[in-house]
């Protein structure tokens, strides 16, 4: 019993700071900066406790909750992404009179849901950490709440999730009905594509998770909610449930659904495919930034799920390495939107960006150096995160998969290459106030030197994606 | 008589399930009653997993309805509240009205 604590101890460490939080917040009036500092604070210790125990592979409460190397490096990765996205958004969460206590609860309890999520092994501790996590973020987009937008923004999240939530509970009820159980292991023994049922489940489960990440045709929510929230939601919204649902989403091919990959990886390929060609399409006629990146993190999440689409280990370990760079980028793109200040207000218009590379050379210089990287272009990350997924589709000898995937991938490179132009070669209108905010700058920096200097070592990635299939 | 077998159970919660999702596609009037669309969704769900758990005796699928009560009590409770805030900003919630962001 005390072992089983220790295998848990990530997670109650989390739970008790959250309300021992919570009762500080209550109790002490204007709190929201000590709430802010202890957040962090609780953050990097999570990491340390997790570190403590890395590699250890064990499966507790009747193998409903399994810590192994695979969930220790998404929560890792959930935590670290976190805590830049948290910080760096700091000076936009109180200049937009956000900074109530709550906001760094909810974030934590979020991450507390995605926690669960991960390291589920059984549908029910699955369920319940996509609930904690989706209701946490059902708040969090419409946090601003005396403005129209935040609400509506809310409001949409809100009913498109908890219909996507019932999709996914009605997939699970069924697979339980088909397979007698809800644990992963024994569903993996019991399916197979003789069980219609359990294949007919199978798709509504996958309807669920690729809304969670918002794949297409299930991403009818993420322009809009992105545009909607405060950039500080955004940023979150972008970067860190992304990882939690591909996480998830990789476990239940690998475990439960590994007897039927004919039957899903078609689904996946199309999803996969019409991510990619939308992402492409779509962002080109917008012009606000949030919606832009919106649409360019469809395209990219079509680009993971062509990973995960070859069913083989070598693609979900290029689909991980995927999400991992993809992190490193957005947590650059949006920390550049917190220095476009001017007078108090933040701007979010492409036209807004032009010419700032006269008066503002380093955020000129880093909105380039990120952009390529999100176009693909070598010898930057994102290159090799778009190689090694096109590498492990052409293994699986995929062709139609890796060629439209190359070709909307040139087309995406036009409305990146578009901002560029607008950086450089137009007309100066705006002056910004000079940046002040020191963590959004670092984190700018750690981004772009990531990305500037990935090829000297571009194995580093891989070789912890390797290590996390091995249990 | 007919006997009442785990079919009909079945049956029975898939057009349940049906109703809710249609329920909230065709609605255009009110957001309540999306709201209560979701929640037959999620009983819908509770009717399968009973008859699942009665007819195959095994108590795991009851266990797992009580948890989805819950999550529909706290689903149903945030939700009111995104509904009420956004009625004070925009004073309507009829599900036409709402598309301030579109492109």
């Amino acid at each position: 019993m005390i072992n089983n604590l220790n295998v848990l101890l990530p997670e109650i460490f989390l739970t008790i700071s959250i309300f021992s939080a919570l009762m500080i917040g209550v109790f002490i009036k204007n709190s929201f900066n000590l709430i802010f500092n202890l957040s962090s604070i609780i953050i990097l210790v999570t990491i340390a406790i997790i570190f403590n125990n890395y590699n250890s592979s064990e499966k507790i409460f009747l193998d409903s909750f399994s810590r192994d190397a695979y969930s220790n490096f998404f929560k890792i990765l959930i935590l670290i992404s976190s805590l830049f996205v948290l910080n760096s958004s700091k000076a936009f969460i109180i200049d937009s009179k956000l900074g109530k206590f709550e906001y760094p609860i909810i974030i934590l309890l979020s991450i507390l849901g995605m926690f669960f999520m991960v390291s589920s092994n059984d549908i029910i501790l699955f369920y319940l950490g996509l609930e904690l996590q989706s209701l946490s973020l059902y708040i969090l987009a419409s946090i601003d709440r005396d403005n129209l937008r935040s609400s509506e923004s809310g409001i949409k999240y809100f009913v498109l999730s908890a219909l996507s939530s019932g999709l996914l509970l009605y997939g699970c009820s069924l697979l339980y009905g088909f397979t007698g159980s809800t644990n992963f292991d024994l569903i993996a023994n019991e399916l197979n594509k003789e069980n219609i049922g359990a294949v007919f489940a199978m798709v509504f489960i996958l309807v669920g998770l690729a809304f969670k990440v918002s794949a297409v045709p299930f991403h009818m929510w993420t322009p809009d909610v992105y545009e909607g929230a405060p950039t500080s939601i955004t940023s979150y919204f972008a970067v860190v449930p992304k990882v939690a649902g591909l996480a998830i989403l990789i476990k239940f091919m690998h475990i439960p659904f590994s007897n039927i990959l004919l039957e899903w990886q078609t689904i996946i390929i199309f999803i996969s495919l019409a991510s990619m060609i939308l992402g492409a399409v779509a962002a080109i006629g917008q012009t606000n930034i949030k919606r832009l990146l919106a649409y360019s993190s469809i395209g990219h999440i079509g680009y993971a799920l062509a990973g995960v689409a070859t069913g083989v280990i070598s693609g979900y370990e290029s689909a991980i390495v995927y999400i991992a760079i993809y992190v490193i980028m957005n947590i650059g793109a949006f920390s550049c939107l917190y220095l476009l200040k001017k007078d108090g207000e933040y701007k979010e218009k492409i036209s807004d960006l032009s010419g700032i590379s006269r008066k503002h050379p380093i955020i000129a210089i880093s909105f380039l150096v990120i952009l390529f990287s999100l176009a693909g272009i070598p010898p930057l990350g994102g290159f090799f995160a778009k190689f090694y997924v096109f590498t492990a589709v052409l293994e699986q000898k995929m062709y139609a998969l890796a060629i439209i995937g190359l070709l909307t991938t040139v087309i995406s490179a036009f409305y990146y290459l578009k901002i560029i132009k607008t950086i450089y070669f137009d007309d100066s209108v705006i002056t910004f106030d000079a940046p002040k905010n020191k963590f959004a700058q670092l984190s700018i920096l750690i981004s772009c030197i990531t990305l500037l200097t990935f090829f000297l070592y571009p194995s580093a990635l891989n070789n912890i994606a390797e290590s996390l299939f091995i249990y | 008589m007919i006997e009442i077998g785990l079919g009909h159970y079945l049956s029975l919660g898939a057009i349940v399930f049906f109703l809710g999702v249609i329920g909230i596609f065709l609605n255009r009037k009110n957001v309540i009653v999306i709201l209560m669309s979701i929640e037959l969704i999620l009983l819908a769900v509770n009717i399968n997993l009973i008859s699942f758990s009665i007819f195959s005796g095994d108590i795991v699928g009851q266990i797992f309805t009580m948890l989805i009560l819950t999550v529909a009590a706290a689903e149903a409770a945030i939700g009111l509240a995104i509904i009420v805030i956004y009625y004070r900003n925009k004073g309507s919630i009829r599900v036409e009205d709402i598309h301030g962001m579109k492109g």
